[in-house]
This record gives C-alpha cells, sequence and structure tokens, in this order.
C-alpha cells in the first residue's frame, strides 16, 4: 500500500525528516509513537502533500506510484486520508457542505457523477449514528467552536465518510474522554478492512488497547529508532523514551 | 432641418432656448457636456410635462454649486462632466449581429454563470429573433400586478401615466441637492424604475428590473423609485448577475423607497459591472445614493452583493423616522485586482424604539482595496432606539487591504449601540486541510468565502443567493496562486 523509502524532509533549511523507511501493507494497522517534536506530524503532513516541507532525497510510494509530482487534492483522490492534529476552523461552511463538497470533488477526479442527495444523506445517516454524532452538530460550522474532543470525533466522521485506501490518524485519541475513545476506536476498527490500511500516531499505549497495531515504530529525531509489535508499546509505557534515546545515540 | 454636431454645439453654447428646437434634432445622441439647455433638451426629448423640466432646472443649478466629495477612501481620475454625453435613446439596433462577435471572455463567464443562450444574446446586444416565452412570461406578470393594482413601469412611463404619484414622492427621501452625484442624476436622469404597491397588498413576486418590459439594460443615470402603501410589502431584485459592459464611464443612480406605516421592502442588489481588466484599466465608477423612508412600524430591509465596478461608492441608507420602525442592510462587497469600493450604510434613527442591523462581509484580493464605512445617528427624541453592527473583513494575500470606518452619534441616552469588527485572512492551513480531502484551492477559496458570506447570501431571495454563490466564486477566480 505505502512505501516510504529514504525520506528527508525539511523547512526553512532545518532538515527534519532524516531519512525515514516505512512500509506499510494493505489490512495493516501500523502505531507510529516518539517524543515531541520528533517529526511524526511532518511525517504524516508530507505523505498527505503538504508544500510546506521541501522533500529532499527520498520516495513515497503509494501502491507502486511515485507521490512526489501529485498534488494534495490529487493525494487525497487517490485515497490518502490524514485525520488532523490540529484540525482547522472553517466558519460558515457546515459539516454536511464540507463532506458533499469533499466527497463530490472527489467523485469528479475519478469521472463519476455527483453522489446523488438520498444516497448522501443515508450515508451522513450511517456514518454518524456510528460514531454517535448528533444530527444537529453536522449542520454547525466545521471545527467552529467544537471542543477538543469534538474537532477528533468528526475528523473521524469524516474518515469513515471518506472511506480512504490509507489513513494516518495524528493524535486522534489526545481530547477525548474515555468513552468518546472508546467510540472513535470501535469505529475507526469498523472502517479497517484487508484493503485498507492505517497509521495512527499516538503518545498513550491506551489506544493501541483498542486500535490492535500489527507494528509499532518509534520515531526520534527524524528516523525510525525502533520497530516491534504491540508488545513495544507497552514498553514505552514503562520505561519512556530516554533507553531509546541513548541507544539511538550510539 | 438637419444640424450637423459641430453646428448643433455651437447653437448650444451661444443661442437661448427657443421652444420647438429639439424636435429638429435627429441625431438620437446629444452633443457632448452639460448646461441648462442640455437639462431642458432631455426632459423635452422624454415628452415629460413642465414641473419635471423645472424640477431637474433646479438640481443642475444645485449641482453648478457643488463639489466633488474627496472624503472617500478612493482615489480615481475624476470624470471630466463637460466630456460625456447625457442622453442618448435606447438603442434599438443590435451591437453585434452573432455570439461569434462577442467577446470570448464574457461568453465564458456567461457559461459559467448557467445564463441560456438566448439569455446571453440579450446581454451581449445580440440580435435575437422574438423569443415568444419571454414576451408571454411579461405579459402574464403584468396581468397578475395590475389585478392587484401594482404598478411597476419605467420611469419615464410613471412620470407621463402617474404624475401625481411621482409629484408627490420624486425627492422627498434623497433631495436634489443631497449630494453631488445625487444632484446631478436629479438633473439628467434618463431612465429607471417606478413601483408602486397599493394600500394592504403583498406584492406575489419578486420583483426584478431584469424583467421590466419597454426596457433592456440599465441606464447610466438610473432613478428608481419604489412606493409601499400602507401594510403593503415587497420584495424587489435591481441588477443581475451577468457581467455589465457599458461604454459609460460613470454611473450615477439614485433609489428611493418609501415605505409607510407598516408596509416593508425587501430591496436586493446584485452588482456586477465591469470592473476593469487585471491591469486595473477601464472600469465603471459607480456612485450610488440610495435611500429608503420607513414610516410607523416599517421595514426596510437592504441587501447587496457587490462584486463590479472599477470604483463604488455607495452608503444605501434607512431613515427610520415612524416609531418602531426598522432597518436592515446586508452587504457582501469583493474587491479584486485594483479595484476599490467605499460602502456602507447610514441608520438614522428618529423615532423611538427604531432598531436597526448591519451585516457588512468585506472580501478583498489582489491589489485592491475595499472600506466599509457606517453611520448610526440616534436622534436626541429616539427613545431606546437599538443598533447591532457587525462589520466582518477577509483579506486573500497581502497586497490588498480593508478597512471600516464607524461613526457613531448618539445623542439620546437611551440608545443601544454594539459593534463589532473582525479582520480574518484565508490561512494557508484552512487551504490545505480542504485539500487534503480532495478540494482544490479554488474551490477551497470559494467554499471559505461562501461560508464568510453566508448571513448575507442566507437574505438574498432563493435564486439569487444561487447566482450570487457562483459569482463570488468568478470574481475570486485566479485570486490566490
Ligand atoms: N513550519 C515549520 N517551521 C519550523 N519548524 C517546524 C515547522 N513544522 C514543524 N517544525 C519543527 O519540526 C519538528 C517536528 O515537528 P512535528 O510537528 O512533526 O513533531 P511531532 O512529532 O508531531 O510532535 P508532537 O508529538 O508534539 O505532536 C519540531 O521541532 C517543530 O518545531
Ligand atoms: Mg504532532
Amino acid at each position: 500500500m505505502l512505501e516510504i523509502k529514504n525520506l528527508h524532509a525539511s523547512v526553512e533549511d532545518k532538515e527534519i525528516l532524516k531519512g525515514i523507511n516505512l512500509k506499510v501493507n494493505a489490512g495493516e494497522v501500523h502505531a507510529i509513537m516518539g517524543p515531541n517534536g520528533s517529526g511524526k506530524s511532518t511525517l504524516a503532513e508530507v505523505i498527505a502533500g503538504q508544500e510546506e516541507f521541501e522533500v529532499g532525497e527520498g520516495n513515497i510510494l503509494l501502491e507502486g506510484e511515485d507521490l512526489e509530482e501529485l498534488s494534495p487534492e490529487e493525494r487525497a483522490h487517490k485515497g490518502v486520508f490524514l485525520s488532523f492534529q490540529y484540525p482547522v476552523e472553517i466558519p460558515g461552511v457546515s459539516v454536511t457542505n464540507f463532506m458533499k463538497t469533499a466527497i463530490n470533488e472527489s467523485r469528479k477526479a475519478q469521472g463519476l457523477e455527483d453522489m446523488p442527495a438520498s444516497e448522501m444523506l443515508k450515508k451522513i445517516r450511517e456514518k454518524s449514528e456510528m460514531l454517535e454524532i448528533d444530527r444537529k452538530f453536522l449542520s454547525r460550522s466545521l471545527n467552529e467552536g467544537f471542543s477538543g474532543g469534538e474537532k477528533k470525533r468528526n475528523e473521524i466522521f469524516q474518515m469513515a465518510m471518506m472511506e480512504p485506501k490509507l489513513a494516518i490518524l495524528d493524535e486522534t485519541d489526545s481530547g477525548l474522554d474515555i468513552d468518546a475513545l472508546r467510540i472513535v476506536a470501535n469505529g475507526v476498527n469498523k472502517l479497517r478492512s484487508k484493503d485498507n490500511a492505517i497509521i495512527v500516531i499516538t503518545h498513550y499505549q491506551r489506544l493501541l488497547e483498542y486500535i490492535i497495531p500489527d507494528f509499532v515504530h518509534v520515531l526520534y529525531n527524524g528516523k525510525i529508532v525502533k520497530s516491534g509489535t504491540k508488545e513495544l508499546a507497552l514498553e514505552l509505557e514503562e520505561k519512556g523514551y530516554d533507553w531509546l534515546k541513548e541507544e539511538a545515540a550510539v | 432641418m438637419a444640424y450637423t454636431e459641430e453646428e448643433l454645439k455651437k447653437e448650444l453654447e451661444t443661442k437661448e432656448y427657443e421652444y420647438g428646437f429639439y424636435t429638429d434634432i435627429e441625431s438620437d445622441t446629444l452633443p457632448k457636456g452639460l448646461n441648462e439647455d442640455i437639462v431642458i433638451a432631455i426632459s423635452k426629448k422624454k415628452e415629460e410635462p413642465e414641473w419635471m423640466t423645472e424640477w431637474r432646472l433646479e438640481a443642475f443649478r444645485a449641482w453648478k454649486e457643488m463639489e466633488e466629495p474627496e472624503w472617500a477612501n478612493v482615489t480615481y481620475e475624476k470624470p471630466d462632466f463637460q466630456n460625456i454625453s447625457y442622453y442618448s435613446a435606447p438603442n434599438k439596433k443590435p451591437k453585434y449581429n452573432s455570439l461569434d462577435e462577442v467577446d470570448p471572455e464574457l461568453l465564458e463567464t456567461f457559461k459559467k454563470l448557467g445564463i441560456s443562450v438566448d439569455e446571453q444574446k440579450k446581454l451581449a446586444g445580440v440580435a435575437v429573433d422574438i423569443v415568444m416565452d419571454s414576451v408571454s412570461v411579461a405579459t402574464t406578470f403584468k396581468k397578475t400586478l395590475a389585478e392587484k393594482g401594482i404598478i411597476f413601469c419605467s420611469i419615464s412611463e410613471a412620470i407621463q401615466e402617474h404624475p401625481e404619484l411621482v409629484k408627490k414622492y420624486l425627492g422627498t427621501v434623497v433631495p436634489k441637492k443631497d449630494n453631488f452625484y445625487a444632484a446631478l442624476n436629479s438633473a439628467v436622469f434618463s431612465d429607471g424604475s417606478f413601483c408602486y404597491i397599493p394600500k394592504g397588498v403583498r406584492c406575489p413576486m419578486e420583483l426584478s428590473t431584469y424583467f421590466r418590459i419597454n426596457q433592456a439594460g440599465t441606464g447610466q443615470f438610473e432613478r428608481t423609485l419604489v412606493i409601499a402603501e400602507e401594510g403593503s410589502y415587497v420584495s424587489y431584485l435591481e441588477g443581475c448577475t451577468a457581467p455589465m459592459r457599458d461604454e459609460n464611464q460613470l454611473h450615477a443612480a439614485v433609489v428611493e423607497l418609501i415605505a409607510l406605516d407598516n408596509a416593508e421592502i425587501k430591496y436586493s442588489t446584485v452588482q456586477n459591472w465591469y470592473p476593469g481588466n487585471n491591469e486595473g484599466k477601464g472600469g465603471v465608477f459607480n456612485f450610488v445614493t440610495k435611500r429608503g423612508l420607513c414610516e410607523k412600524n416599517a421595514k426596510i430591509s437592504w441587501t447587496q452583493v457587490e462584486t463590479g465596478s472599477a470604483v463604488t461608492w455607495k452608503y444605501p441608507s434607512c431613515v427610520l423616522k415612524g416609531d418602531n420602525s426598522i432597518g436592515e442592510f446586508y452587504s457582501i462587497a469583493v474587491t479584486n485586482n485594483f479595484q476599490q469600493a467605499d460602502t456602507g450604510t447610514k441608520m438614522i434613527h428618529l423615532g423611538k424604539n427604531t432598531k436597526s442591523t448591519i451585516i457588512s462581509k468585506g472580501i478583498s484580493a489582489g491589489q485592491s482595496q475595499n472600506s466599509y464605512r457606517g453611520l448610526v445617528q440616534v436622534n436626541s427624541r429616539a427613545e431606546n432606539a437599538r443598533n447591532f453592527s457587525q462589520c466582518d473583513s477577509l483579506l486573500m494575500g497581502n497586497r490588498c487591504g480593508a478597512h471600516t470606518f464607524p461613526y457613531i452619534e448618539a445623542k439620546n441616552k437611551t440608545a443601544q449601540i454594539e459593534h463589532e469588527a473582525t479582520t480574518s485572512k484565508i490561512g494557508e492551513d484552512q487551504i490545505f486541510y480542504c485539500n487534503q480531502r480532495g478540494i482544490d484551492t479554488e474551490k477551497a477559496i470559494a467554499l471559505i468565502v461562501n461560508g464568510f458570506s453566508k448571513e448575507v447570501l442566507n437574505k438574498l431571495p432563493m435564486e439569487f443567493a444561487v447566482e450570487a454563490q457562483k459569482l463570488l466564486e468568478i470574481s475570486l477566480e485566479g485570486s490566490v496562486g
């Protein structure tokens, strides 16, 4: 599904990603952990095509296709979805209207007609029920005045609506209360299939109890310094990152 | 006896006015320049009664003594008022024989707005075969209105057919000497609309200048008079979203609304005059005076979407004379490239318990300048007057400007006035967020701008709102990159 080879990225001459290698197969869930400022969000945004970052060496391949020349919207049309760590507000644009536009733009790129209104409504009803989102919420302006947790839940609602091939969830768990975490995680699990892949960025082992990863990677100082299975997350919870930092320094 | 242009000019310069002289003019356009003879000539061309001629002359004399205002936040080369022709008969000859001759850029825009081919021809000034449909629509339209006693016709026709109404109300809200452009308009206006809603009648349809029979296109000096008798209601639409090109650079319209006791007037405008090219060349100067008078319990709402013109100077206002009357102003003003707009409103609270609401949304892109200028005035006798103003500006890029000039004059201690202002920029992060969801930058901007303007768009009649949304998109096309 996704293959990242020796990826370097910098902003304003400051190198943030320093040679990332990562392979994610269809049907897999990968977790990325790592200390603050290590480059997790940067990696997510570079995959999504954020032009703020300059990609130096390396490639990102999605189903074998190099993404380098593709704009963020083209990547989205190919099935890349990013659940943002800090979702932005768009005043006056309702969640529903935003989703309708997003879905129809992607369909247009695939040469399809607009989704019929009845189908759209059905889908909205289904997905909002799955994530226990109040219908009134969907007519509010996108993220405007949403609580931290509401924003995150709304990101996953969008993921459910867009049915991406590759979803990257950047700290979706932070801000969610205990019940919300369970609801959102269950939602994500329902979206798992053998044809898609998910990358979860998190600081906490708790999320990984719900969304069980196939692999766990530790990103430190722009590099993946350790990879393992879900047990690695437990070890990190217990020991912190210092031992890895020392290891990396050697 | 035929005159050449040259002879005529000389004649006008030297000769005193003689009755009957004008019937001899064969040309349909008056010579350039403005003096009393020209004013008289316009009046005669329109076969107006003497009181109207006299009215125009008074306006002209006042105008001669006035100075062009300087206070607006716009700069432009002042028009040479002696180098303008003030009258030309409605052009009966089509400008083009087929659509192929029309500027392709204009046609492209028509297409984007979803305007039918017949309509495109009409708007661009291409010869059309008689379209039975539109004729019959117009006829049914007129019949429905007549049954209710509603008068909707050109102002020239009204002067002929309903002189008592015109005489009673013309210039009562915008006096002849109100300001430089209003005085000019009063002296030389050549056409416009007249609308009268009888007592207690609710006008059953949106009245649109677009559908008005007998006159296609908009004049350079338009004059509009809308009278809503006691307890009546009318929603009036002015302009259309299709881009209007005009070789006349200067436009100075006057609109007067009169809402008698318990009446309501909703006046919506979409203005899309040619703004000049993207280097700032050409384009229409639009200096408009719009004002409404509210008697007891009456309500006037102005809603406008302004996307056109090189220079716009426009302050739709409400005089809240009657107790409990309500004034509203909802505006979206978009400026792009080198456009300059200085718009806003005046709410004059004279009666008790009067209420006004101002929602202004300014969107600036390119190197344009967009100013909001609003006055809220509460008279000493206006007990419990209330105003709420909200002015939001949205900037695209960092070469454009947004300015807000709110003026508040409260002479009564019970007045409650609230003013909120925000300025925001379309953020890179907002664009990226949309991009990430598969929405390209152009579409993302349209989405953000529509969201920003929503409170005002919602005030427009349905069909108009959809068109206005598309228009906003088109106006901002190519403004990022
Ligand atoms: N636009 C930018 N300009 C300058 N520095 C940046 C920019 N974006 C990111 N950085 C820097 O890059 C480093 C990595 O940031 P990133 O957001 O990827 O970290 P993270 O691993 O997601 O951290 P957290 O766990 O706190 O979310 C940080 O030092 C950050 O300050
Ligand atoms: Mg981060």
